[in-house]
């Protein structure tokens, strides 16, 4: 909306520095570039924020109101955008060559009244599309003019606009509907050793030492926890010897630059019952830290190494953390996803 | 008076013996090794870094060149993982090739290794034995994909090439021939005394310290533990065969070696039934988006390649690129045991050993 608002008084701005010059045609087309670019990217913009309410304003921003618009009639909204263009323009050109003599830079009232009331006229013709492609009532809009404040056309827009929302929420209801028989398909057959795990982490560790606990649909549903890095080491202890958990093969380590956040993922996996779990700990970004799983899983040495090696994640109780890949006087780690290579040449 | 002194040997990166560009620097008390400390990375070349800015069907030729004495099981662990999150179903005849493909490579890789750790322990004519039938498998694949040891022959979906006429009949051709062949190598090897002298109670490790260092492949299951990812975690179409796991008992360079060269002989057998069950007809490529671009989240997936659990960590925002992408390599995560291994061991021992582990430096360095 904002930015919105910024290519408007972009536009208006750069319109009567068109006006200083001699009024060759090319830069008087100036606005109606801009006003292309902007009628053409709401429509996504639109979208993105469907349920954003209508402000009362709306006449005096009628690109704004073009901008949620739905998001189906991107291409015409664009084409009229293009089909206006000529337009505003053409009368923008007259009235410059008129005033130019008047002054540069001055701000024409007429002009600018105008180049308004052909904005409003697209954007209630843009209205009266979406009112006929939603409620399907038809073209009987299309001439709502280019008037100021008509009700008639507000009616109209705002018709549009309930009906736009109900689509929306039919489509999600759609979606959710998708879910909803779904909901009492039966849950993941690992559920339970998601449920024990995190039962026994809170119970044994710490009350708080779990911070997320789900299955992983598209990992096979992978029971996955998040637990807190300064219950890891604990948490480690009692996912390996627990009678019932007895995860006593780690199977791989990962480290992860979610740009807010590192993560290290450990799986982990019972060979006996092909009990497993991925546990994830999260760390700080500029002073990532995750106790070593080590002591606990010697297969954690060398993909802990190389964590710290690539990501620059430390892991405190490591017997030998140094870099394993990248030569040891290496300059940043780089898989992080904010790695600059010091010598651009290697 | 008599004075020892501590000798420290850099063990190449440049060696035959180290089977790629591997580096132990071993101390040495006489000819006992008091400490061994293998340095890795001479062959790092960023795959999951240059991953993150390529497209998924544009990353499966990286995956050739981690195991590439392994090419297929690589590639396959790449588009499997994306086919599961996208959820695409790929077509039985593509899937039966790929299979094919897998279970020839699983012979092919073990046949380079056979040959060559003869040739570590000192002889010749394995070696040339082996690369011999070796050779007939890559002429199949070359056939099948045009390439010998890069194949990049599968995609998401399916695989990238049908089967040429013919090509299954001359599949069908090779299993007995090369059925001949072990039995011959067997001969010629498994009760050599002066091999027998080299590998038996060589490198001795228990289950509990195999599971420990996240030994997989044969490096585990000499241990006796009945890991195979075909039969626990069965993926493609391995259930549908029938096969055994070859288990060993002592843990040591005899039991891995005579696991492998039984998976040979099991590989085999499961390439009977397929090649038997092969679809006459069908598509090579399953339904796939012009884009692939699997949903955001993440998932694990794993295979048994012929070294052990590789596995592919993606963690996908939605896009045509990985934001993440890990390759959990089985060489990378056995080699770690080595330093255990080879204290108080001889230097012949350390060739011994080390071959026994079966390692690709493309893939542990990746």
């Amino acid at each position: 909306m904002s930015e919105e608002n910024k290519r408007e008084a972009g536009r208006q701005e750069t319109s009567p520095a068109a006006e200083q010059q001699e009024p060759a045609a090319p830069e008087q087309r100036e606005p109606a570039n801009t006003q292309e670019v902007a009628g053409a990217e709401p429509a996504g913009a639109g979208a993105e924020h469907p349920n954003q309410p209508q402000p009362d304003t709306m006449p005096e921003h009628p690109d704004a109101s073009a901008s949620d618009k739905p998001a189906e009639p991107a291409a015409p909204s664009a084409a009229d955008a293009n089909a206006d263009a000529p337009a505003a323009p053409a009368e923008a050109g007259g009235d410059a060559s008129a005033g130019a003599g008047a002054g540069a830079g001055a701000v024409d009232p007429e002009r600018e009244a105008k180049i308004k009331a052909a904005q409003e006229a697209r954007a209630a013709r843009l209205a009266a599309k979406a009112a006929a492609e939603a409620g399907g009532d038809a073209s009987a809009g299309a001439g709502a003019g280019a008037g100021a404040v008509d009700p008639e056309r507000e009616a109209k827009i705002k018709a549009a606009q309930e009906a736009r929302a109900a689509r929306l929420a039919a489509k999600a209801a759609a979606e959710g509907g998708g879910d909803a028989p779904a909901e009492p398909k039966p849950p993941s057959p690992k559920q339970p050793w998601l449920d024990e795990a995190v039962e026994l982490l809170k119970s044994e560790v710490h009350p708080e030492a779990v911070e997320e606990a789900a299955i992983n649909e598209l990992s096979d549903d992978m029971p996955t926890i998040t637990v807190k890095a300064g219950h890891w080491r604990a948490a480690a202890e009692l996912l390996k010897s627990h009678e019932k958990l007895g995860c006593n093969y780690l199977r791989n380590v990962t480290g992860v630059d979610y740009e807010t956040h590192m993560e290290v993922v450990y799986f982990v996996i019972n060979l006996e019952t092909k009990r497993e779990y991925a546990i994830k700990i999260r760390t700080d970004r500029d002073q990532p830290s995750v106790p070593s799983a080590v002591p606990v899983w010697l297969s954690a040495d060398w993909p802990e190494r190389e964590i710290y090696d690539l990501l620059g994640i430390d892991f405190p109780g490591h017997p030998d953390l140094r870099r394993i890949m990248m030569p040891d006087d290496w300059v940043g780690h780089p898989l992080r996803k904010d790695y600059v290579p010091l010598d651009p040449e290697v | 008076m008599i004075r020892t002194e501590e000798l420290l040997l850099n063990v190449g990166p440049q060696h035959p013996s180290t089977h790629g560009v591997l580096r132990i620097v071993v101390k040495l008390d006489g000819e006992v090794i008091t400490e061994a400390t293998p340095v890795i990375g001479y062959l790092h070349r960023g795959t999951e870094k240059l991953a993150e800015s390529l497209n998924y069907t544009q990353i499966i030729p990286y995956t050739d060149r981690m195991d590439y004495v392994s090419a297929m099981t690589n590639n396959y662990v790449l588009v499997h993982a994306v086919e599961k999150m996208m959820g695409i179903e790929v077509p039985e005849r593509a899937e039966f090739l790929r299979l094919i493909v897998m279970e020839l490579q699983r012979v092919a890789s073990h046949l380079v290794w056979w040959g060559t750790y003869l040739l570590d322990l000192g002889a010749l004519s394995p070696f040339l034995f082996a690369f011999k039938e070796r050779e007939m498998i890559i002429d199949l694949f070359n056939e099948l994909c045009g390439a010998r040891l890069t194949y990049n022959y599968m995609r998401v979906g399916g695989v990238k090439w049908d089967a040429p006429p013919g090509w299954i009949d001359k599949v069908r051709d090779f299993i007995p021939h090369m059925e001949k062949q072990l039995k011959e190598y067997e001969r010629l090897v498994s009760g050599n005394e002066i091999f027998l002298a080299r590998v038996r109670g060589i490198g001795k490790y228990d289950a509990e310290t195999a599971i420990a260092y996240g030994l997989s492949g044969a490096n585990l299951r000499c241990t006796g533990v009945k890991w195979d990812l075909r039969k626990n975690e069965p993926y493609s179409l391995y259930d549908r065969f029938e096969f055994d796991v070859p288990v060993g008992t002592n843990g040591d360079c005899y039991d891995r070696y005579m696991i492998r060269f039984e998976e040979m002989r099991q590989s085999l057998r499961i390439l009977k039934q397929a090649v038997e069950q092969f679809p006459s007809s069908g598509e090579t490529m399953g339904k796939v988006p012009r884009a692939i671009r699997p949903p955001a989240g993440e998932t694990y997936v794993r295979i048994e390649s012929p070294r052990g659990e590789i596995g592919c960590h993606i963690v996908s925002k939605g896009k045509a690129e990985p934001y993440r992408l890990k390759f959990r390599r089985p060489s990378f995560m056995n080699l770690q045991i080595l330093p255990k291994l080879l204290v108080g061991e001889t230097m012949t021992n350390l060739i011994a050993i080390l071959g026994g582990v079966d390692i690709v430096l493309g893939e542990v360095d990746c």
